[in-house]
This record gives C-alpha cells, structure tokens and sequence, in this order.
C-alpha cells in the first residue's frame, strides 16, 4: 500500500533532528566552516542521540534494526542543519553498518560494543581515493594475499577524522580476483599514516584525510565477513541513499532560506518574492528538493525490502547530485549580493552542495 | 502507516490487462491514426465502452441505495480509487496518448458534475454514461480564444430566460477535447463556463452543461494539430443556446454563500484532473524510454548502473538522466494522487506532479528521437509521434508555467494578488 507518511517513531526522530539541527547546529555551523574546527558539544549531543546504536540489533546490545528509511529521514534533518556536523555524526556508521550487515561473528562481537559507548565513537572508513578519475570498483589500493596474511598497499583520501579514529575499514581491491572487499584494520598497525588534512571547498567543520597503506599486514580474519566477503553493492548503494538525503537536507536548508529572505527583501516598492523570475526559481527548487527526497525514500524502502536497489540508489544520487547543485545556486543567487557574503549561509550551503558528487563513501544508511 | 512505495497486487494485475489492451486496440492502430488525423480508434473505443459503461452504472447504482442505517461503514483502509485511475491512463497513454483521449467516459465534464453536482443531477446527466451499446462521451469547455491561462476573462454569457424558464448562452469556446464526440456524434455532454455577470469577475463565472441536442449549439472548426492527432479536438459555438433551468452546476447567485460549490467547485478539478495529466504524460515518456533502451540495447548499448560519470558514454549518460527524471515525475505524480485518495489537500502537490511531468516528457521524448539518430526522427517508428503527443501534456490543464505559478503562490503563501 502506498504511503508518504512516516512511522509516529520516525515522525518524533524527526522532530527531533529538526530541532537539535536549527537550536544547536544551526548556531555553530558558522564558526565551525570559518575555523575549520568542529564544535565537540554539538557533535556529542548528536551522537548521544543514538542513531548508530539504534541500527544496531539487540542480541548484539544495540537497540534496534537497521532501517534505510529511518536512515534518510535523520540524515536530511541532520543535513539541513549542517553537512558537516551530519557527516561528522555519523561517521561511526560508515564503519558501524558495514560491520553490522556483513561482519562475521567475531567481528561483530568484538567490534560493535564500542558504537554503543556514550563517548565518540573511534571508527571510520576509508573508500575515496586521490586523483582525478574514482572507481569504486576499480580500486587502486590493493590486498594481496599470502602465507595466510593480508598486505594493503595504496593511499585514500577524505577519510574523515582518521587523526582520532582507532578503528578503519579499508576498502581494497583483491589484487588476484579484482573484487572490491572491505578490511578491518587498526590504526596504529605499522604501515598506516595518516597524512595531510584535506583543504576542501566545503565540508570544513569536518575533518578529513590523506591516509596512505605502505605494506600494511592484517590477519585474514580482517577482511569484512570473513571468507564470504560482504555485498560491496549494497555498501555503494547506501552509501548513495545517504548521501542523497543529506544533499536533499543541504537543499532544503537553501530553498527555506532563500524562500523567506525573498518575501523580507524589497526592493522596487515590494517583496522581490512578488516578481515571477524568483518566485520561479524558488517554485522550482521546492519541486526539486521534493522530487531528490522521494527518490531517495523510494531507493531506502527497497533497501529495506532486503530487494536489489542499485538503479534506485544510483538513479537517486545521481539526481541529488544535480539537484543540490541547482537549488543551493538558487539560494545564493536569491540573495544576491548578500548571498555572496559569508555571513550569510546559503554560500556555504552552495560550497557544500557543490561536494556531492565526490562524497563516495563519507555517509551511509 | 508507513513510508511504503508498494502498488496493491490487484492494482498490479489490473495494470496487466490494460497493458494487454494497449498493446491490442491501442500500439497496432497508432501510426494508422496518426497519418489520418479524423479518424476514430473504433477498435479501442468498442473494447472499452462496455467496461467503462458498467463502472459508470455500479457507481449510479450506489447513489441511489439509500444510505445504511448504521451510517458510512469505516474504511478498514484506504481508497486507492485515484492510484488505480493514475495506473490505468499512464498505461493507456504509453499505449497512445491520442486513442487515450477518446475514452468514451464523462471526463472532466464527469469530474465537474461529481464534484458540484446535486444528487438528481448526477442521476440525470450521468445516467447516459452507463446505459445502452452506443459510446457516450463529456467535455469541458472553458478556454476562449481571449481567455487561455487566465479563465477568469472568459467572455461567454449566460442569460436567464424567466418566460422558458431556460439558460440562453452566446459565445465562443476553442480547444475542447472530445466536443464533437460529446455533442455530434454521441448523446453527452459538455461543461461550458459562462459568466452571468461580467462586472462581477470570478464570482459571476458559472458551470452549465450543455447536453447533445440543444437548440443554438454547433461545433464549429475542428483543429488539426502538432500531437494527439486522434483525439477530437474543436470549437463549440453557442448561439442564444438554450438549456433547462437545472442545468447549472452550484448556485446561480452571484454573491454566493459560502457552501456554494460553483466556481471554486469546478476549480478544485483541477487538484483531481491535473495529477491525471501528469499520469499520461508518464506513459508516454516511459514508453518512448522504453523504446530507446530496447533499440540500444539491440546495438550492443547497455545501460549500467553505478558507474562513476567517466566511464559512462555520453548517450548512457543521458539516458540515465532520462530515466531519473521519468522517476522524478512519477513519484510527485503518486504522491498528489495518495493524498487525493486518502482525502487530502493536495492543490499544491498536484501542480508539481503536473509541472515536472510536462517538463519530463517533453525532455525525454525529445531527446529520444536525438538519440535514436535517424530512426527517431523517421515515421517508420512512434519516437517521433511520442514527442509531439507528449507535449501536450505541458500545456493543457494548465499550462507548466501556470502550475509553477500556482507552486509559487502555495510555497509562498500568496494570493492571485500578490503574485500575478
């Protein structure tokens, strides 16, 4: 039966976000892009929120089960506030879920209780790689195995806040067979470095980085579900749904501003919002921002169906991408002159939204 | 409830068969028609009378039961009426979007009597719908060569005569679809908005039905057009045209009160009709979609998903980007016709569906016959009549630009004043 009403659970889960996203992220995310330094107390409220421990099953300790749609609708709110207190929030998820859904027995024993600590948790994921043209299925980083051992060689780039991450999964490419596979690897293993802090356009509240694999040896038992491996599919395919909320949350928080600003302004003896060319522009980014978020629940549902979403998940990003692009470039443009001041957030919003398509692998459902 | 994208089984099934009367009545006469603009899809319209006859009559039928005793018997769940008709025309039109229109069925001269009508007009005008062999088909009259977008200028008068106890009605309607089939060559009917005061603006504008067979009523040019070549469409000309006194929808006063349905009556069909423009215009872009990726595919041209943009080829990329934004379409169209089943406001939602679906066929079945090279453009295939039977969809009911208008105005919270 079709349905566009969430559950009264995630209607409060939304309400929720919604209010920590404009009473406490709202406030710093400014501060934050300008000093490039992310607001701890902000952060920690939101991870206390329990998102990631929430998706994690009970007979493991957690509270819940995963649910993609669940999943979108925290990751907009949380977007709307800000993409880099969203990312940075959720980074333990990026670790959390591949784990949860593919780890095998141990690894799920003794690696998710430290997502259901109240502290950060100390886990990332490392997918994007340096240079011009990425593939995730076509990795650069390599594993190769012998005498029982592992060997990742090869650098990846964005990994956000590797400085403080204890725990890292490491997607690799099989140097023998050429599949994607994701490794558990420990930080302080000799051969990893974390290198530079990534200088990006956007997304500067959150911390990410250059890390790079020189002969790193792991155990056999590091590589994600053991011999069976995980479903790097589906990894992608989250990773696309969330991204695609977060771009829808970025979107909106444009589109709103943008909207009310444009009925304050005047100009010419009346609100500029009473001129077609921007009541136009702004009709349109609300058609946008609700066409991306409908793709994006349409992809989750059926992730949450068990069903193979790869087209709805990547039909959905590729949308948003577009869509995040063309809305918050209309946020700025409404503001003319003032959108293009910094203390103004819709050219903040618009360097962020400018990032989607490159964001492989910085957030999951 | 919650958040669930899955179409009931027996809305699946239903779907089935229309495809099966698409490809049956519908894809094998379509070139045929299109090449001979006037002629009728007989074929069609003899498969879908009797079905659409007795849905007409089963409805009538429940009118008139009197009410059960214990009241309205509460719905376990909810209507899924509208889905199903959504279901039904985005079929139909991927089978031919012309043909389509020749539905012999009330249409939106129905969607107006159900929505304003009283319960004796409803039984009396309805009633041929669902009765007899003959097809019947309705019309909507209400665009004027000086009156398109803006209805509100419409310059047909409606006069009422004390002595015959009749409306006499002068004026000039364009661009009904169906007219001649409702008023020549069939007994149905049209809605004709007429104004009874012209200095009263809006609140002098009236919905009256024209039935077949009035005296003063004539169809005058019928139009050769860009797309939907078989649908009818042509001019009515009312001149002193008399029709019985009961024959207006709503309250005839001008100051009118406010349970008076009327004006506001007939344009709240938009909310209804408009979602269902959006539907025909999925159809036909999913079935020009369709085509390419099948001729692709012939050529050796996949279509992958999850590749990153540089190992995509250009044509992979834009029929990616067809396909994201016939998803788009459909998923604003669905949700504007859930809220409609479920009973709720849906002014807003219906304008983007149907804003976003003109926008989408026109993109993709225009890029369509780009990427299928000469074929496309060629009349040996439907790419090329695809494009221009989907165009219609960004015009009529309102054109895009007057949907984006109306969006504005909701998101904005304006009146016709503030933003004209």
């Amino acid at each position: 039966m079709v349905s566009f009403t969430p559950t009264e659970d995630q209607q409060l889960l939304i309400d929720t976000m919604r209010r920590y996203a404009l009473n406490e992220i709202r406030q710093i995310a400014h501060e934050s892009d300008e000093e490039s330094t992310p607001q701890m107390s902000v952060v920690n409220t939101g991870w206390q929120m329990g998102l990631v421990p929430s998706a994690i099953p009970e007979e493991l300790g957690g509270f819940g089960e995963m649910s993609a749609i669940t999943g979108v609708l925290a990751a907009e709110e949380l977007a709307f506030g800000d993409l880099s207190v969203a990312m940075h929030v959720m980074t333990p998820a990026l670790f959390a879920y591949p784990v949860t859904l593919y780890g095998t027995p141990e690894q799920k024993e003794t690696l998710l209780p430290m997502f259901l600590e109240e502290s950060f948790a100390p886990a990332t994921a490392a997918l994007l790689e340096p240079g011009v043209l990425f593939d995730a299925h076509n990795l650069k980083t390599t594993a190769t195995a012998a005498g029982g051992k592992i060997t990742l060689n090869g650098t990846k780039a964005y990994v956000p806040l590797a400085d403080n991450a204890e725990w890292l999964l490491v997607y690799a490419r099989n140097a023998e067979s050429g599949v994607t596979d994701g490794y558990i690897v420990k930080k302080d293993t000799p051969g990893v470095e974390i290198e530079k802090r990534e200088l990006l356009m956007g997304l500067r509240a959150l911390p990410t980085f250059r890390v790079r694999f020189t002969d790193v040896v792991v155990e056999e038992s590091a590589r994600l579900g053991g011999a069976a491996g995980c479903d790097v599919n589906a990894i992608l395919s989250r990773g696309q749904v969330a991204l695609a909320a977060m771009a829808v949350g970025v979107a909106r928080a444009s589109y709103e501003y943008a909207r009310d600003y444009a009925k304050e302004r005047v100009q010419f003896g009346k609100p500029i919002a009473q001129n077609q060319a921007i009541a136009f522009m702004l009709a349109e980014m609300a058609i946008e921002v609700d066409s991306a978020r409908l793709m994006a629940w349409e992809a989750a549902w059926k992730l949450d169906q068990g069903a193979d979403a790869s087209a709805e998940a990547y039909l959905a990003k590729q949308y948003a991408d577009q869509m995040v692009l063309y809305v918050t470039d209309g946020g700025l443009q409404t503001l003319g002159g003032y959108g293009f001041i910094r203390e103004y957030p819709v050219e903040r919003w618009l360097r962020n939204g400018r990032g989607f398509p490159t964001f492989d692998g910085l957030a999951m459902v | 409830m919650t958040i669930n994208f899955e179409i009931p089984e027996f809305l699946v099934q239903q779907t089935q068969m229309v495809k099966w009367v698409a490809e049956t009545t519908m894809r094998p006469f379509a070139r045929q028609l299109d090449e001979n603009e006037h002629e009728r899809p007989y074929e069609f319209i003899q498969m879908i009378w009797p079905i659409l006859r007795d849905q007409q009559k089963a409805a009538l039928d429940k009118l008139q039961r009197p009410a059960d005793g214990d009241g309205e018997k509460k719905r376990s769940r909810p209507s899924t009426r509208i889905l199903g008709t959504m279901l039904l025309i985005e079929m139909l039109s991927w089978g031919d979007a012309g043909i389509y229109l020749c539905l012999p069925s009330p249409a939106l001269g129905g969607a107006a009597i159900e929505a304003v009508g009283t319960k004796e007009q409803k039984l009396r005008l309805l009633t041929r719908f669902a009765e007899g062999d003959e097809p019947v088909w309705g019309a909507m009259a209400i665009t004027e060569p000086g009156a398109g977008s803006d209805n509100s200028s419409i310059t047909t008068t409606a006069v009422f005569d004390e002595e015959t106890n009749e409306w006499v009605l002068n004026g000039e309607k364009i661009f009904i679809t169906s007219g001649k089939l409702s008023l020549e060559e069939s007994n149905g009917l049209v809605i004709v908005w007429a104004t009874v005061n012209k200095e009263a603006g809006r609140a002098g504008i009236k919905p009256f039905v024209v039935e077949a067979g009035s005296p003063g009523v004539s169809i005058g040019k019928v139009e050769i057009k860009h797309g939907i070549r078989t649908s009818d469409t042509v001019t009515i000309v009312l001149n002193n045209a008399r029709i019985p006194a009961d024959n207006i929808l709503g309250s005839a006063e001008v100051q009118a009160s406010r349970q008076d349905k009327g004006f506001k009556g007939a344009m709240a069909t938009f909310d209804a009709s408009r979602p269902l423009v959006a539907a025909s215009a999925l159809g036909v872009a999913r079935a020009a979609l369709e085509f390419v990726k099948e001729k692709l595919t012939e050529e050796g041209v996949e279509i992958p998903y999850g590749l990153p943009y540089h190992r995509l080829t250009t044509v992979q990329r834009d029929v990616l980007e067809m396909e994201a934004l016939l998803k788009a379409a459909y998923l604003l169209t669905l949700r504007s016709v859930v809220m409609l089943d479920a009973g709720e406001h849906n002014s807003l939602e219906a304008s983007m569906a149907k804003a976003k679906a003109g926008k989408a066929v026109t993109r993709i079945t225009q890029k369509a016959v780009e990427l299928l090279g000469m074929m496309g453009y060629s009349r040996e295939w439907l790419v090329e009549k695809w494009m221009r039977d989907g165009k219609i969809n960004d015009i009529f009911e309102g054109t895009g630009q007057i949907n984006t208008l109306i969006v504005a105005r909701r998101i904005l919270d304006y009146s016709r004043h503030e933003l004209a």
